[in-house]
């Protein structure tokens, strides 16, 4: 099997596919079991466009409205938000998915954003710290945080505050076991753990009864 | 804290030669406190709630009437809410990492892949050439590392290598994709030459020298350092035989011949990186008419004064703006190699520079604790009494000095004989830095083991030992005494077991080790108070906030003078260009920054019951501002919200500047930059460990930590520096250890995944009992807490392992390895 080297064939496996950075890196099962699987993707859908070196057009669901800019594919989901779009609230702290400072929520999943490339984030809904609030009203976990100083220096507090409002959005009867599982990857150098699990707690009592209420 | 006589130094501005005399004439008595007209004072003095009594000082004329306890007072006292929290929890607090100016290039540090090396040649041009590479810098000096005492020794162009991943050139460019492609071209070619990492082989006669004469290593405003002038014998400086100043004293061979009991072990301590959050890092932005510096620091001065002095230019061309700061932990202080390439890029490229480093770079060159080896040798008489302390420490903190143990073996204890050489070890690693309570850490886990041996030795309860030997009536004793007390009941001492008593596996125990601090005053602290028409009130110091809550101590002080409520305060910290404010270290800000605050608050609000008063027809003196309302002494139905109250009086400005006074009692010692009170600052922390005597696993389950910081102004924050503190400490205690790879100089774990520390799962219950003690010393009476909430914990883990396990842990960290092996000595 020898796909054409042209990539205006009129009638391409995939749209707009570029045969070069298609196939770097992938070896010939691999192969074959991608281009099956892509196929009968395309067949109901249009598939995502195989990125080159350069940069392209990315389009972001990003706390609820919609971002469109150029990035070239290798920029992480951080990278862009911090350097691109000038939304500094996410941190970096180790730069290898290891300290949790640059968690955000793809949907309502929480995500290392330093170790997700920005276009890995379309289709999905970014949520960053700075969308957490509902205007100037914080978010139950975030209002927490500063009533219990759930918080020291701060730099870890905004990756700690989205994995710990996820935990509290999942599951608003969640134990101090559950908090600590949610925060098992946030490093704080500072050592606020007490406080952010009491935090977490009162957040999540609080919200459990309000829910309970209506 | 007794006999403290020398400290040290805070800009390393004292030459050798100054050094050698100070050494040789003993530290200087400062003059008596506070010149200048003045009144006799009645204080409260004591620890509230446990037997308070009157004292007078001799007070400065203008300063405010003393303070009542806390429970007498609306503002101070009282565990407020951090004022800041929200911009932290929102993502909107501004850090040195997120600053971002208009056409500001990104920096790339070039590094040495070699331990040792001299540079031959540099070649930047492919660099140059890259596209959007705006400037290129090679390393002209060095900084943070100790210096040579003769430059002369060495010849070269460059500064020679000394460590791997020292700084050898930068480029600055308008992405970071194009600073880290372009600073890959930068073609270095090194001459190799042998290099040491370890303490062991760098103590060999014959080891390569890493240095190839004497050095000096001034120290940092968070303290570290070498005294001047000591003796270097290859890559061995000392002894030092008096640290901070203190000691010898007596003549310890004849004690240990007096001597009932003689208790004698040798301690190991690692290396410990600071691992801050936020990364050292700063933005240059070099214009013609002025030169403005964004650091993440821990004294904005000393990032203005060593920038204004390497590029020569007067201090009001050069301002510091540090709004907030992610952790500093005694590491961030000055410019750095980093900032100062970062200066050098913006002055070329005409442009803002961020060069920030990253997290393997902050693990190698952005400081670190020293390791220790530290043979410690203690006699005493049969009731306890100490005889004679004895104690040979050697460290090593790379390329820089500042490996002593502290203080504590001559001013802790009463004990008539003491001798400590300390030394420090030159090796092939980054440089160290002030680290929470630089030394006393590992001399305290050292020292704490000992009395607790001895305390068995001798059959005495550690507590009952301790109780009979640390009584120099100094306030951190008299706190220390309340503390084992409080602790004691809360952690159930009386139930304490004999060591080893579980017959299984996994072994439980109980175990205590005190703390000790200096008590320093930054001196030159000042605070300015403004109050608008409005009846808007602001407080602007040039200090910072580091994580510890000091706009939000600075608004408590200030509110309290004006009956206002913490959050009606702005409070402005982080500028260089606010009235000078105190370094971010030696625990120091909260008794420094708070006396001038209020002397300064107390001032206006005084001119303003001048002022309001003829709208109430009474006299100033009976002026009263209280829950936000001003009012006329006993007349309540006369009270007026503060703000119309100030409009109506027509003032449109006042505004008044306050310095900290000195302590009413004087100093043991001061530098032109700080003052060490006779008086220390305390803390006895409880450990309960389980110990897994099959695969080595320690856990430390509980803390009770009790602590004195004189009058706490907010206890939330307060604890939550306590609970840092002993966190720290524990992570120190079981897991924290720099890595080197002997071959090549490379550090093995230089990131967070296997550079371990403590995680959510491994905290410990942690429960803090905080003591208000008022000194009767300043118009606040607070001391400070971060340090004296770390001093501690280590060595009560370790004694909490003895009682668990029968055996000694006296080499950290408490990893499994090192744990079986303890538990195999006989």
């Amino acid at each position: 099997m020898a796909p054409s080297d042209d990539d205006s064939d009129p009638k391409p496996l995939l749209p707009k596919l570029s045969r070069r950075a298609f196939f770097t890196g992938a070896g010939a099962s691999a192969l074959t079991a991608t281009l099956v699987q892509t196929a009968a993707q395309a067949a109901t859908q249009a598939g995502p466009a195989v990125l080159g070196p350069e940069p392209s057009t990315l389009q972001l669901d990003l706390n609820g409205r919609t971002v469109i800019v150029q990035a070239d594919p290798g920029t992480t989901l951080a990278e862009l938000l911090r350097n691109q779009l000038g939304m500094t609230g996410t941190k970096v702290g180790c730069d290898r998915g290891a300290c949790s400072a640059c968690t955000v929520w793809l949907d309502s999943e929480v995500a290392a954003s330093c170790m997700t490339l920005a276009f890995d984030a379309r289709g999905r809904k970014v949520t960053t710290i700075e969308g957490l609030a509902r205007g100037d009203e914080l978010h139950p976990v975030q209002r927490a945080f500063v009533e219990n100083d759930a918080l020291q220096c701060g730099f870890c507090t905004p990756g700690m505050v989205m994995s710990c409002a996820a935990l509290v959005e999942r599951n608003p009867k969640c134990t101090l076991d559950d908090v600590k599982q949610a925060v098992s990857g946030h490093l704080c150098r500072c050592g606020t753990y007490p406080n952010v699990f009491k935090a977490t707690l009162a957040a999540a009592q609080a919200s459990g009864k309000g829910k309970g209420k209506s | 804290m007794q006999d403290v006589k020398d400290t040290t130094g805070t800009q390393g501005t004292a030459k050798p030669s100054d050094g050698q005399k100070a050494q040789a004439a003993g530290p200087q008595k400062p003059p008596p406190p506070n010149p200048g007209p003045s009144r006799e004072q009645a204080m409260q003095y004591g620890i509230v709630g446990a037997g308070m009594k009157e004292v007078t000082r001799r007070v400065p004329l203008d300063e405010p009437p003393p303070l009542p306890e806390n429970a007498k007072l609306k503002s101070i006292g009282k565990p407020v809410s951090r004022l800041d929290g929200v911009e932290k929890v929102t993502g909107r607090a501004r850090y040195t990492f997120d600053v971002q100016l208009p056409g500001m290039l990104w920096g790339q540090r070039v590094l040495s892949p070699l331990p040792h090396a001299r540079i031959k040649s540099i070649d930047t041009s492919a660099a140059e050439r890259y596209p959007g590479v705006r400037a290129v810098h090679i390393v002209e000096r060095l900084l943070a590392t100790a210096k040579l005492r003769d430059p002369k020794a060495e010849q070269g162009r460059y500064p020679t290598v000394r460590y791997a991943g020292q700084p050898v050139a930068a480029v600055a460019a308008d992405s970071p994709r194009a600073a880290e492609a372009a600073a890959r071209l930068i073609k270095v070619e090194y001459e190799p030459l042998p290099h040491v990492t370890t303490i062991a082989e760098a103590m060999k006669e014959n080891a390569p020298r890493v240095f190839p004469g004497p050095t000096e290593q001034p120290a940092t405003a968070g303290g570290g350092g070498a005294p001047p002038g000591l003796p270097q014998k290859g890559n061995v400086r000392g002894p030092d035989t008096k640290p901070r100043g203190m000691g010898p004293r007596g003549d310890v061979e004849k004690g240990f011949r007096e001597s009932e009991v003689v208790v004698e072990a040798e301690y190991r301590t690692q290396v410990q990186t600071h691992v801050p959050m936020e990364p050292h890092g700063l933005v240059a932005d070099w214009k013609d008419d002025m030169l403005t510096l964004y650091a993440s620091t821990q004294w904005v001065a000393s990032v203005r004064d060593e920038a204004a002095e390497l590029f020569e230019l007067p201090k009001n061309k050069v301002r510091v703006i540090s709004d907030f700061t992610g952790g500093g932990f005694g590491a961030k202080y000055g410019i750095g190699n980093y900032g100062l390439l970062a200066i050098h890029l913006s002055r070329k490229a005409r442009a803002p520079v961020r060069m920030v480093l990253d997290r393997r770079e902050e693990h190698v060159s952005g400081g670190n604790r020293p390791n220790s080896i530290q043979r410690l040798k203690v006699g005493a008489k049969r009731d306890g009494s100490l005889v004679a302390i004895q104690l040979q420490a050697y460290g090593s903190g790379g390329v820089a000095g500042g490996a002593g143990v502290g203080f504590c073996h001559s001013t802790l204890y009463e004990c008539p004989n003491v001798h400590v050489e300390q030394y420090d070890v030159f090796t092939n690693a980054g440089p160290c830095a002030a680290f929470r309570a630089p030394g006393q850490v590992q001399g305290i886990f050292a020292l704490e083991q000992t009395i607790d041996e001895l305390a068995e030795r001798i059959g005495m309860d550690a507590l009952a030992l301790r109780a009979k030997i640390d009584v120099s009536g100094t306030d951190d004793a008299l706190a220390r005494a309340q503390e084992r007390k409080l602790g004691a009941d809360k952690v159930g001492w009386s139930k304490r077991r004999p060591a080893g008593s579980d017959k299984g596996p996994i072994k439980r125990g109980l175990g205590v080790a005190q703390s000790q601090w200096v008590y320093l005053v930054h001196r030159n602290t000042s605070c300015e108070v403004r109050v608008s028409g409005d009846g808007s009130v602001e407080a602007f110091s040039a200090t910072q906030d580091i994580g510890t809550g000091t706009r939000t101590i600075l608004a408590q002080v200030v509110a309290e003078e004006f009956g206002l409520r913490p959050e009606d305060i702005g409070a402005y910290v982080g500028d260089s260009r606010y009235p000078q404010g105190p370094a971010s270290g030696g625990s120091r800000v909260t008794s420094s920054l708070t006396p001038a605050a209020r002397n300064a608050a107390h001032r206006c609000a005084r001119e303003l019951a001048a002022r309001i008063a003829p709208l109430f027809e009474a006299s100033a003196d009976d002026i009263v501002f209280a829950d936000g309302k001003v009012s006329v002494k006993g007349k309540a139905s006369s009270a007026m919200p503060f703000r119309d109250a100030v409009k109506k009086s027509g003032v449109r400005e006042l505004s008044h500047r306050a310095d900290r006074r000195d302590d009413y009692e004087g100093y043991a010692m001061s530098t032109p930059d700080m003052s060490i009170s006779r008086h220390g600052i305390g803390g006895v922390q409880f450990a309960e460990v389980e110990v897994d005597t099959e695969t080595g696993i320690v856990k430390v389950e509980r803390v009770v930590a009790v602590h004195d910081c004189g009058r706490p102004i907010n206890p939330k924050l307060t604890e939550s520096q306590i609970f840092g503190g002993v966190i720290q400490g524990v992570s120190y205690a079981l897991y924290e250890e720099r890595h080197l790879d002997p071959g090549s100089g490379h550090q093995l774990n230089a990131n967070v995944d296997q550079y371990k520390i403590v995680g959510s799962r491994e905290v410990p219950k942690i429960e803090v009992i905080l003591l208000e003690q008022l000194g009767a010393q300043s118009s606040t009476d607070a001391r400070g807490v971060a340090e004296p909430a770390n001093v501690a914990t280590a060595a009560a883990v370790a004694n909490a392992f003895y009682n668990a396990t029968g055996k000694r842990i006296r080499t950290l960290p408490m990893t499994p390895a090192n744990v079986l092996a303890a538990l195999r000595t006989t």
